[in-house]
């Protein structure tokens, strides 16, 4: 996926929601997108899987799945490669799932959409799935509700759920946010496992950087429709390069540090009507100089990631 | 202890009406049901000092903060502020003391009045109260209160929506400011916030404590904000208190095997790859709590006692409370927090 | 910005320019209204000053017909009365109606609403069990019985003088269940937010809370009701008139209109009941349609 830029158009002018934003995933590996709200994270989630509705749009850009461009598909073909080799997790787990059919129902009905299998394979994977994905006697659990499952049993079906068809890529939108502490842990734990297990990959949108800690290999920070710093987690955690990223990570308050004051970003994202030339963030930005005002800097190598700051710039 | 506590809650209890509508009971005769949301509190709050209450969603925290600003009626216990008991005053010296007390809520953006102007909900308490009558003086207060938290004096003529998620967190924290309370309840003030904007409201809230001496109890479910700005720290678990002490102590070797798990729990942004024990189950329906200790079918040391019988609240030597059969009866070594914990705990 | 720019500048006067119907509506509204208002200026005859009306003029057809006169553009009725003046002055009678009523039922209504999803309890078991009673009937029969008692309470002497606000008081209180239902509901919605809550930690009074804080927050769809409401009562009244339990044929409204040429639709003068007719479908229609509009334009899901 490259160049992606998502546009709502409004009747105030065009917004310009997600920019030129371009990353790729590799199978079997877990990238984290994150930023805060407003940052266009879950806008590029929801354009990947094509399920962008008007006024927004893809304005420029292209998406690639294993090769093969998706992005300007017929609704149809689209549809299919949807349902069949991208799946999608949600953050309210309730909202994604029928409360009018068994939790085994809806398993088998989409394994048999995608899969051209037998009503007795498909319940017979429907219960290896539910294994799977960490849940205590399934045999019981197929006969049940949505209402009947506590949130973070709710959770791990719809992970069932979104792996159903097998799927290449799969775009977990803020999936633990609505869930306890305790259960986060859990789910991430499942999450993780199964992507490594079954090489599928994984697009993991959050606002939480411990979730990604814990869960992804590579991390995207989005800020204001832009990715300001993508690479390895480790490196990205330990040492942001962008200042953004570095303001975020001291903004977090940790077990263990008592006594230190966090360090805050002043000001707040700017809205979609009134991003600021250059570099979007120089207005909240510590180190900003003369240069970030007025262009706009795009990513840079740096020892470890890439960072769209000039402060990274080679000729700078 | 010399000097009385500002606020005490004795032995508190609040229980919640779920039953099905009246007419449905009786034709299916149903009995009536109650949720019991809280169950034996007590705690004190020391004048300038921060109780922090922790636990999961629907652990009764909440519930808890409702209650010691009157927002509820105890069912049981009651609530003490200043030496007086809540349930007892009368209604001239609840109006008193009600301008002493505040509370910071959850929601940005629901909890200002959206029809109203910024000015306006800042100075409604002062008009409440009758404090300050005068416009002129009126104006300059709000004025002084909204620098105070860190808005312009002119965002006052502004409306709500006209504001982000942290400015209205803001602007609630200067109504609530406004009369000069002493005590402060703050129900999970950050935890709708994104990160940045958190930092900056704890960041105010802290300066705004240490200025104004003010008396606070802060709702959290995040460990890591609560060691932020907390000195003292109860650890709540289907409505009653599994763990109390200061925050150093309970955070560094926490006692209580749920006290434990919380902390387990909590993403390892350092990447240290301590290894993580994996936590079991959930939290159980609070209609239908378990017997004995309500945490026992989640715990690693349940026994046959931890079924029967509930554990109270007793003091272990480092002068932290916990209510756990296993630490009470040397099952559970204390201080023995998970393997890598105590060490990585140790600020280096 | 000024108020009257940033109001032109609103989703809602975007709404209002991009749906063509509702221009078209609001501007046969305000016709009406204005010409109902101005009755006396715009009327070219006055059709309840008995020295004027000459019986020679009654059953004139319209003024295209050829025994049509030029001064009766929608010709007379049997006392020789203007129909067009008569539909200007029945229009404001029947506006007068259907406004009063309104806000008869509007202010009970969003009171009683109030008080039942703030205060709760028995209160609101009651209000809303007495709603739940009244709802079952349709509300024209709840104005007729309402009507009854007033008639055997007033003698008809006394009568002819209250009917306006006899009719009021039938339409206004048969049509309140719908604004205490909806002001019930947004209440129970706005007395759980924190803004609310807040109010009581400060130690407001419940009256104050309820009026200053919860009101302005429940005012949205109030105001849609009322707008569907008033084409209703309009349509109520003029079938009470028509009944001949309404407005008295000395203070005719459109519904009494109706009814007067109704006995004259077989003897040819079809004109007489036909225009007043006209004139009510389109005055209730073009409310109808603003009261849509309004709804869809403040419902945030339809956006």
């Amino acid at each position: 996926m490259c160049n992606l830029r998502v546009e709502f158009v409004t009747r105030r002018g065009t917004l310009v929601a997600v920019d030129d934003v371009s990353f790729d995933i590799a199978p079997g590996e877990v990238l984290g997108v994150v930023g805060e709200s407003g940052a266009g994270k879950s806008i590029t989630g929801t354009a990947v899987m094509g399920l962008l509705d008007p006024p927004a749009r893809i304005a420029a850009g292209e998406i690639h799945l294993d090769g093969r461009r998706i992005d300007r598909l017929p609704p149809r073909d689209l549809r299919a490669i949807r349902g069949r080799r991208i799946g999608a997790i949600f953050q309210d787990p309730l909202a994604a799932l029928n409360p009018l059919f068994t939790i085994g129902n809806q398993l088998e009905e989409t394994i048999q959409t995608h899969l051209p299998v037998s009503a007795e394979e498909a319940r017979r994977r429907a219960i290896a799935l539910l294994v799977e994905v960490g849940i205590p006697a399934p045999e019981r659990r197929i006969h049940q509700y949505p209402h009947q499952l506590s949130g973070g049993l709710r959770q791990r079906v719809v992970i069932a759920l979104a792996l159903c068809s097998e799927p290449q890529l799969v775009i977990a939108d803020e999936p633990t946010t609505a869930l306890d502490v305790s259960t986060q842990a859990q789910i991430i734990r499942v999450l993780k496992q199964l992507t490594t297990e079954r090489g599928t990959a994984v697009m993991l949108i959050t606002h939480d950087m411990g979730v990604i800690a814990e869960a992804a290999d590579r991390v995207a920070v989005m800020y204001a429709g832009r990715i300001v710093e993508i690479g390895p987690v480790r490196e990205v955690i330990h040492a942001p390069k962008h200042p953004y990223t570095v303001g975020l990570m001291g903004a977090i308050p940790r077990l263990g540090k008592l006594g230190e004051r966090l360090v805050q970003i002043d000001g707040a994202m700017p809205r979609l009507d009134a991003i600021p030339s250059g570099c979007a963030f120089h207005p909240r930005c510590v180190r900003a100089f003369e240069r970030c005002r007025l262009e706009r800097p795009e990513p840079m190598v740096t020892p470890t990631s890439l960072a769209a700051c000039w402060l990274h710039a080679a000729d700078g | 202890m010399a000097e009385p506590a500002l606020v005490e809650a004795q032995e508190l209890g609040r229980d919640f009406e779920v039953s099905r509508p009246w007419l449905e009971r009786k034709l299916g005769r149903l009995p009536r049901q109650w949720l019991r949301a809280v169950d034996d509190v007590s705690f004190r709050i020391e004048r300038g000092r921060t109780l922090a209450l922790v636990g999961e969603s629907g652990c009764g925290k909440s519930t808890v903060a409702r209650l010691m600003v009157g927002l509820h009626e105890p069912t049981r216990g009651r609530v003490r502020f200043g030496g007086i008991d809540l349930s007892q005053a009368a209604p001239a010296e609840m109006l008193g003391i009600r301008r002493r007390m505040q509370m910071v809520f959850q929601d940005p953006y629901a909890s200002v009045n959206p029809r109203w102007r910024v000015r306006d909900i800042v100075a409604e308490p002062l008009r409440a109260h009758g404090l300050i009558n005068e416009r002129g003086a009126l104006r300059d207060r709000v004025a002084e209160l909204l620098t105070q938290v860190g808005l312009a004096s002119r965002d006052g003529d502004k409306f709500p929506h006209e504001f982000s998620g942290g400015q209205r967190q803001r602007i609630s924290i200067a109504r609530a400011l406004a009369s000069d309370p002493e005590f402060l309840v703050c129900d999970e003030p950050t935890s709708a916030l994104d990160v940045s904007v958190q930092a900056q409201v704890l960041n105010l809230l802290q300066d705004l404590q240490a200025q104004l001496g003010l008396t606070c109890l802060f709702i959290s479910h995040n460990l890591a904000v609560v060691e932020y700005v907390a000195s003292e720290v109860g650890v709540m678990y289907l409505g009653r208190l599994v763990e109390l002490g200061p925050v150093g102590a309970v955070l560094a070797r926490p006692a209580h095997p749920y006290a434990r798990m919380l902390l387990d729990a909590l993403p390892d942004l350092d990447m240290t790859g301590r290894p993580r024990t994996p936590v079991a189950g959930e939290v159980p329906n609070p209609l239908e709590p378990p017997a004995g200790c309500a945490f026992h079918p989640r715990c690693p040391q349940a026994d046959a006692r931890c079924r029967v019988e509930r554990p109270l609240l007793k003091a272990i030597d480092s002068g932290v409370l916990v209510a756990c059969h296993a630490m009470e009866e040397g099952r559970l070594a204390p201080g023995a927090a998970t393997p890598g914990r105590a060490t990585d705990r140790i600020p280096s | 910005m000024t108020r009257l720019a940033a109001f032109l500048d609103s989703d809602l006067a975007w709404s209002f320019r991009h749906s063509p119907v509702t221009v078209v509506a609001a501007i046969v509204a305000v016709v009406s209204i204005v010409g109902a208002i101005g009755a006396p200026l715009f009327a070219p005859h006055d059709p309840f000053d008995l020295a004027k009306l000459d019986l020679l003029d009654a059953f004139a057809p319209p003024a295209w017909f050829d025994q049509g006169k030029a001064m009766f553009l929608l010709g007379t009725d049997d006392q020789g009365r203007d129909v067009f003046s008569t539909i200007l002055y029945g229009t404001r009678i029947s506006l007068a109606v259907g406004v009063a009523s309104v806000v008869l039922s509007m202010v009970l209504g969003t009171g009683l609403g109030l008080l039942a999803g703030y205060v709760g309890g028995v209160l609101d078991a009651i209000i809303m069990r007495v709603a739940d009673v009244q709802l079952s009937f349709p509300a024209i029969l709840i104005a007729l019985l309402i009507n009854g008692l007033a008639r055997i309470a007033w003698p008809d002497a006394a009568h002819a003088g209250i009917a306006f606000w006899v009719i009021v008081l039938s339409i206004g209180l048969s049509g309140w269940v719908q604004y205490a239902r909806t002001v019930r509901g947004s209440t129970l919605v706005e007395a759980r937010k924190e803004y609310v809550q807040a109010a009581r930690v400060i130690g407001r009074h419940p009256l104050a809370i309820m009026f200053r804080h919860v009101l302005p927050n429940v005012t949205g769809p109030v105001l849609v009701i009322a707008t569907i409401h008033l084409a209703t009562a309009i349509t109520t009244e003029a079938t009470l008139s028509f009944l001949g339990v309404g407005m008295p044929p000395t203070t005719p409204s459109l519904g009494t209109l109706i009814r007067i040429g109704n006995d004259f639709l077989f003897s040819g003068e079809w004109w007489i009941t036909v225009f007043p007719g006209v004139a009510l479908v389109t005055l209730v229609l073009s409310v109808n349609l603003l009261g849509d509009w309004l709804r869809d334009a403040l419902n945030p899901r339809l956006r």
